[in-house]
């Protein structure tokens, strides 16, 4: 596993994807952030909590950049054979491939962190509610790393591979725009609950969710297992 | 070594692999032919755990690759065929992947580079694979089978595409590593076979038509042997002559090559060598030989006649079916 987290994360320095990613990343997560707080921001407004949920839309078009290779290149360049022929369980092919895209989305995350230490140069932000904002997103973003890695393996083809990932990444941010135009109390009920926005809420109050935490982590975790099955099915077929 | 007890394998609704067994002893060199489309790549991907088999099983070294993965796969060195490659590593880094994947505990810079040395591709270590040539991408698949000295080797057709001298090189190098290693060298060039294999396993439309010694399998199917002979004489005489030499199966006139010589294809009966008797003769009539030449069956050649074979035992039975 952990020779296949080294090769992925060199891979994406060594191809231009890696360099793409990040500075896509900061570009418009730093303008986002000029925009919330030069721009939006009163003294009366917590405008910081509004730049999050914009973030969480950065993540879900961009993380699958990082993703979309991860398994469809490897199908279509045949060189999933040396991975699935060695003595590595495909649960740690999977993890290895997971926990790289993961590095380098938090190494470019914590990049960013570095507008908020301006933040502290000119103001006295809330440092607990930023700390538990930037957890909540980065639990976001590692779900929808898995959920990359799950479209991934599914198709050889890298574009399908990412569009249909901003797709899906999209449509469990949206579920919360559309929960809340819904007249019946049941569907709403049961829409928000699966809602990516919605569960985000407790955070930009300043607490824990463990319920949220659980949900993210779930989500992550099932898009994960199901890659492991999806890989495992294809023997079979 | 290899143990390979009725595998089949259906894709929806394509047999492709029928019910294949065989084994490897230890050591052996074992030759796994068939045209394309045969079910060879299937068997070997099912033998390396790529692909698993709808029934049957494959041991390596008694352990089934199905229900023991890691440590079967432990011993298997596998060259798929297409190289698994990363074109964006060079051959060392690539290699140095290989080798932690494989979690080979061997010291590590002594080993690549003997592998290397093997090989012959430490003078490209350092570059990156996808300026490499057809031929050394080629080596460095085999570089990256053999890392971890595992007892068994796989390779899929590991001369495809390479020029002459390659090949040769190919063919030499894994006759040398035949003598520490275990291995199934799948291709479809016959040459290649005789010159390496000890045993021949032919499979068509997924089922195994031939499981011999390669010295026997070719006496077997090319009990007649043709050769062509170069005479000057008269055409009809010479021809009569021939045919009722003792032995001789059949014999025609080819053409004429030269101004003075004709050829002719003479077939001999199973197992009769007639080139004596036919020298004795034409020397004693006065027909000067200027040549005879053995023609060598080719792949091509023994595998119509194992098809046909099996062909006729279909048309039998479907024959008796009917009646």
């Amino acid at each position: 596993m952990f020779a296949i987290y080294t090769r992925e994360l060199k891979s994406y320095f060594l191809t231009p994807i890696g360099y793409t990613f990040c500075g896509m990343f900061l570009v418009v997560s730093g303008l986002l952030f000029a925009y919330n707080t030069l721009l939006l921001a009163t003294p009366s407004t917590d405008s910081i909590g509004e730049y999050f949920i914009y973030l969480m839309f950065v993540f879900a078009i961009l993380l699958p950049l990082l993703t979309m290779k991860l398994f469809s290149e490897e199908r279509k360049a045949r060189t999933e054979q040396i991975l699935l022929t060695s003595p590595v369980s495909i649960f740690g092919i999977v993890m290895g491939k997971y926990l790289a895209a993961l590095t380098v989305f938090a190494a470019t995350f914590v990049a960013n962190a570095f507008n908020f230490v301006l933040l502290f140069n000119y103001g006295a932000p809330n440092a607990s509610s930023i700390l538990m904002n930037i957890f909540g997103v980065f639990l976001i973003g590692a779900a929808f790393i898995a959920v990359g890695i799950l479209l991934s393996s599914i198709t050889e083809n890298q574009l399908i591979a990412a569009i249909s990932a901003i797709v899906v990444n999209a449509a469990m941010l949206l579920i919360s725009f559309v929960a809340g135009n819904i007249e019946s109390t049941f569907w709403r009920t049961v829409l928000k609950w699966f809602s990516v926005i919605d569960r985000f809420v407790p955070f930009t109050n300043q607490m824990l969710d463990i319920s949220a935490i659980i949900y993210y982590i779930s989500l992550a975790a099932i898009a994960i297992f199901l890659t492991t099955r999806v890989i495992e099915k294809r023997r079979w077929s | 070594m290899i143990q390979i007890t009725d595998i089949r394998k259906s894709y929806g609704n394509k047999h492709a692999v029928k019910g294949i067994s065989f084994e490897v002893r230890e050591g052996e060199i074992l030759g796994f032919l068939g045209p394309n489309g045969a079910g060879k790549s299937t068997t070997l991907n099912i033998i390396t755990g790529y692909l698993s088999a709808d029934s049957g099983s494959a041991k390596i070294d008694g352990t089934d690759i199905l229900t023991e993965p890691i440590k079967a796969k432990k011993d298997i060195g596998f060259l798929p065929e297409i190289p698994p490659l990363y074109p964006e590593m060079t051959v060392l880094e690539y290699l140095g992947f290989v080798y932690d994947l494989k979690g080979c505990k061997l010291p590590r810079k002594q080993h690549l580079k003997e592998i290397c040395e093997v090989v012959k591709i430490w003078d490209v270590g350092n570059r990156l694979i996808k300026n490499l040539s057809k031929g050394y991408r080629q080596r460095v698949g085999i570089a990256q089978a053999l890392i971890g000295n595992p007892k068994v080797l796989i390779f899929d057709e590991p001369t495809i595409g390479l020029d002459p001298r390659q090949i040769i090189e190919i063919r030499n190098l894994i006759r040398m590593l035949g003598r520490e290693h275990t291995i199934i060298l799948s291709t479809h060039i016959l040459p290649e076979v005789q010159a390496v294999c000890d045993r021949i396993v032919v499979i068509n439309k997924g089922e195994i038509v031939a499981d011999e010694k390669t010295e026997d399998l070719i006496n077997a199917v090319d009990g007649t042997r043709k050769m062509v002979a170069k005479i000057v004489g008269p055409e009809e005489e010479v021809l009569k002559a021939i045919r009722s030499l003792g032995g001789v199966k059949t014999a025609d006139v080819l053409g004429k090559r030269d101004t003075d010589s004709i050829s002719y294809m003479i077939e001999s009966q199973e197992r009769v060598d007639i080139r004596k008797p036919l020298f004795s003769m034409l020397a004693s009539k006065g027909w000067p030989l200027i040549g005879l030449e053995g023609m060598e069956l080719n792949l091509e050649d023994i595998f119509m006649r194992l098809v046909g074979k099996e062909k006729d035992k279909e048309d039998k039975k479907t024959r008796k079916g009917v009646k």
